[in-house]
């Protein structure tokens, strides 16, 4: 019982939070609502006993990718006007979007009409399961030569990233410490004889 | 899943990997610390780990019959044993001929050699995959470190503009082979290409399995090059730099031979009869496209990647025959391509200098008067690729043609011989250039690294060599995939 006011609960603001998302017109407090989807989207998945997920879900996009994506707004300052222009003109695609995915959950949730159930949940794991322990151990072990591999992915987008990136510039101007060490007042000063010296 | 499943014994056929990652760190560090005080010293290492892993995999890679590691993801048997031995020799051959080159360029870092590594790490997950996942993970490990490859000349836009038609082309391909791959999960419930082979195999392939069949089937097609997706090869061909170009026209041809062999020879051998059906007219096209197309280009960069796409169609053809013996056609000309490929490659990098790129028809105007070797090397080639007879390409053609008549592929056979003839046109072609045209007066004269020179001369006579005793080549390719 407590678990469905709960899940309506997250599920309201979870869609308000969303709508709020196209809504807004500061797009930094579209981005602060996406943080608070994701959010409530954790605290759904924490319902269905996926707690791993849900903790992998704020660390991951609401700790590291929706704060790269504040800066990233921020910085650009964009001209909202601008990119509003013009905006209606495919307003008719987003309709057709929307009828779409409206049929789509219609169907989904009426789907039990048609002998197919996929509403009904499973049944809840004993307090002992640990989703963490399950999902590492295939991960880790079944799964431990792709998982190598996809640690290689990674590699090879760092090289490749500043293979293709960082520059050494002929001609740049660089401390060399030793060379200021040993410096000599002679290199530095030249005395040279003065023109009005000679004369008087 | 009580069972210890890192044991030693349970990887040693994994040898070649385990190697390459330990081997492309190693070099990776040493580029860290002493690459800018030594130029080149991280592409010598690199040729080095190159010949220790070939060595390494000869002894400790060998499998006497096919196993399964890591919980079926990875197969080990003797194509994948051979396949892995070549990635390795050919690799290094690449490197010995893009030495100068890249030198010339001054792009001659470290990271080169790494990302050539990586690429070879990626084409030995796919010869060795036996799962959808491992599949798509080796697939996106060589088109990841190939896209920096392309754009590794930084000053170069070419090159920018190719690395980035590649990388947008490339996603929508691998888009089209997690899409096939879902819907075969799907409808048989594994990733795994035994389980997969054995659930299709049954003789009652359902409409999904070939709904999503077709998206695997252009998928492959898109990495081999075939027509109509090989929009994409002539401008990479042309926009990488040529030591780069080398590399992607050569050993990623086992990669994709080896992908499509596991994917549909082995894992949807049950529905070989539909994806031969796909596979003809993509291969009927590519052979024309790929030869008519080639008699007008004036760039022999471009040229040779027409005629890439022409030796896909050849390669296609093999498998369209639907046999083992089918297959080990197809396998035995993907091989001689490489090899072929590598000498032309070779040629064109070796005959530029610093600040030309000898990559025009014109500039091979006379070259048999200016630098011999190169003449007779490249004469050798196109010959080869030709199918004039005493050369290695002759049997490449004579076998693919033959397991189609034996399959009775008629229209094919006529179709293949056809386009045999149309591309002698243009190879030979280049030898009129060579060696019957006056030299273009202001040419530089080309003069290379000796030890590339020696390279591209045994190059030029394994083309002679094996084409001579294909006895030995031939018999491997049969035995392996019996």
């Amino acid at each position: 019982m407590l678990v469905e006011v709960l899940f309506y609960v997250f599920a309201t603001i979870l869609i308000a939070a969303a709508l709020a998302v196209i809504i807004s017109k500061n797009p930094v407090h579209a981005a602060l609502f996406l943080v608070l989807s994701f959010v409530t989207s954790a605290a759904i998945w924490l319902l269905i006993e996926a707690e791993f997920l849900a903790i992998v879900l704020v660390l991951v996009y609401v700790g590291a990718v929706m704060v790269l994506f504040l800066f990233v707004v921020m910085m650009l300052d964009i001209k909202v006007e601008e990119h509003r222009r013009g905006f209606t003109r495919y307003a008719w695609l987003g309709w057709i979007t929307a009828v779409a995915v409206i049929v789509e959950i219609v169907g989904v949730v009426t789907a039990r009409r048609f002998g197919v159930d996929i509403t009904r949940g499973a049944a809840p794991w004993p307090a002992s399961y640990s989703n963490t322990q399950a999902l590492g151990s295939v991960l880790y072990t079944h799964y431990a030569y792709p998982f190598e591999l996809a640690a290689v992915v990674l590699l090879v987008a760092i090289v490749a990233a500043i293979a293709l990136t960082t520059r050494t510039r002929r001609g740049l101007k660089r401390q060399d410490i030793n060379r200021q060490v040993n410096v000599q007042s002679t290199d530095r000063v030249r005395l040279v004889k003065s023109m009005d010296a000679k004369s008087p | 899943m009580a069972e210890p499943t890192l044991t030693w014994a349970g990887v040693a056929p994994a040898t070649p990997e385990i190697y390459l990652v330990m081997a492309l760190c190693a070099v990776l560090l040493v580029e860290a610390f002493a690459g800018e005080k030594r130029r080149g010293l991280a592409d010598t290492l690199t040729l080095v780990v190159l010949l220790v892993g070939a060595l390494v995999s000869a002894v400790y890679g060998h499998v006497s019959e096919r196993t399964t590691l890591f919980h079926g993801l990875y197969v080990a048997d003797e194509l994948g044993y051979v396949l892995k031995l070549a990635g390795f020799l050919i690799v290094a051959v690449t490197l010995v001929y893009s030495r100068a080159y890249l030198e010339q360029r001054d792009i001659l870092r470290g990271e080169y050699g790494v990302l050539c590594l990586t690429a070879l790490l990626g084409i030995f997950v796919l010869v060795s995959a036996n799962n959808l996942i491992t599949v798509y993970i080796g697939v996106e490990l060589l088109a990841l470190s190939v896209y920096a490859l392309i754009a590794f000349d930084r000053e170069s836009g070419v090159a920018a503009e190719a690395a980035m038609k590649y990388f947008v082309l490339s996603a929508i391909a691998s888009g089209a082979l997690l899409y096939g791959m879902s819907i075969i999960y799907g409808m048989t419930g594994s990733l795994d290409l035994d389980v997969i082979a054995a659930r299709v195999g049954a003789g009652h392939a359902s409409l999904g399995v070939i709904f999503g069949l077709v998206f695997i089937v252009v998928a492959v097609a898109f990495k081999l090059g075939a027509v109509p997706f090989h929009m994409w090869l002539p401008d990479v061909y042309h926009g990488a730099p040529t030591s780069v170009t080398l590399f992607i026209s050569t050993v990623p041809q086992l990669a994709y031979f080896s992908l499509t062999f596991r994917l549909l020879a082995h894992g949807l051998a049950g529905v070989t009869a539909e994806w031969t059906q796909m596979l003809a007219p993509l291969a009927v096209l590519t052979l024309i496209v790929g030869n008519f197309v080639a008699i007008a280009q004036s760039n022999l960069k471009r040229m040779l990647a027409y005629s890439t796409i022409a030796n896909v169609g050849f390669i296609l053809l093999g498998f369209i025959a639907g046999t083992p013996a089918g297959y080990s056609a197809a396998l035995y000309y993907t091989l001689v391509y490489v090899l072929v490929a590598l000498g032309s490659f070779g040629v064109i990098l070796l005959a530029s200098r610093r600040g030309f790129e000898a990559d025009s028809l014109d500039d091979y105007k006379g070259l048999y008067a200016r630098d011999p070797l190169l003449a007779i090397v490249m004469l050798a080639l196109m010959f080869s690729t030709a199918g004039v007879p005493p050369f290695i390409g002759f049997w490449a053609k004579l076998r693919i043609i033959q397991e189609l008549w034996v399959t009775h592929h008629n229209a094919l056979v006529i179709i293949a011989a056809a386009a045999s003839v149309v591309g002698a046109f243009y190879y030979l072609r280049i030898v009129k250039l060579m060696y019957f045209d006056a030299p273009v007066t202001n040419a530089p004269k080309p003069a290379g690294h000796f030890g590339a020179r020696v390279a591209l001369g045994l190059n030029a006579a394994a083309v002679l060599g094996l084409g001579l005793v294909p006895g030995p080549l031939l018999d491997l390719c049969a035995r392996i995939l019996h």
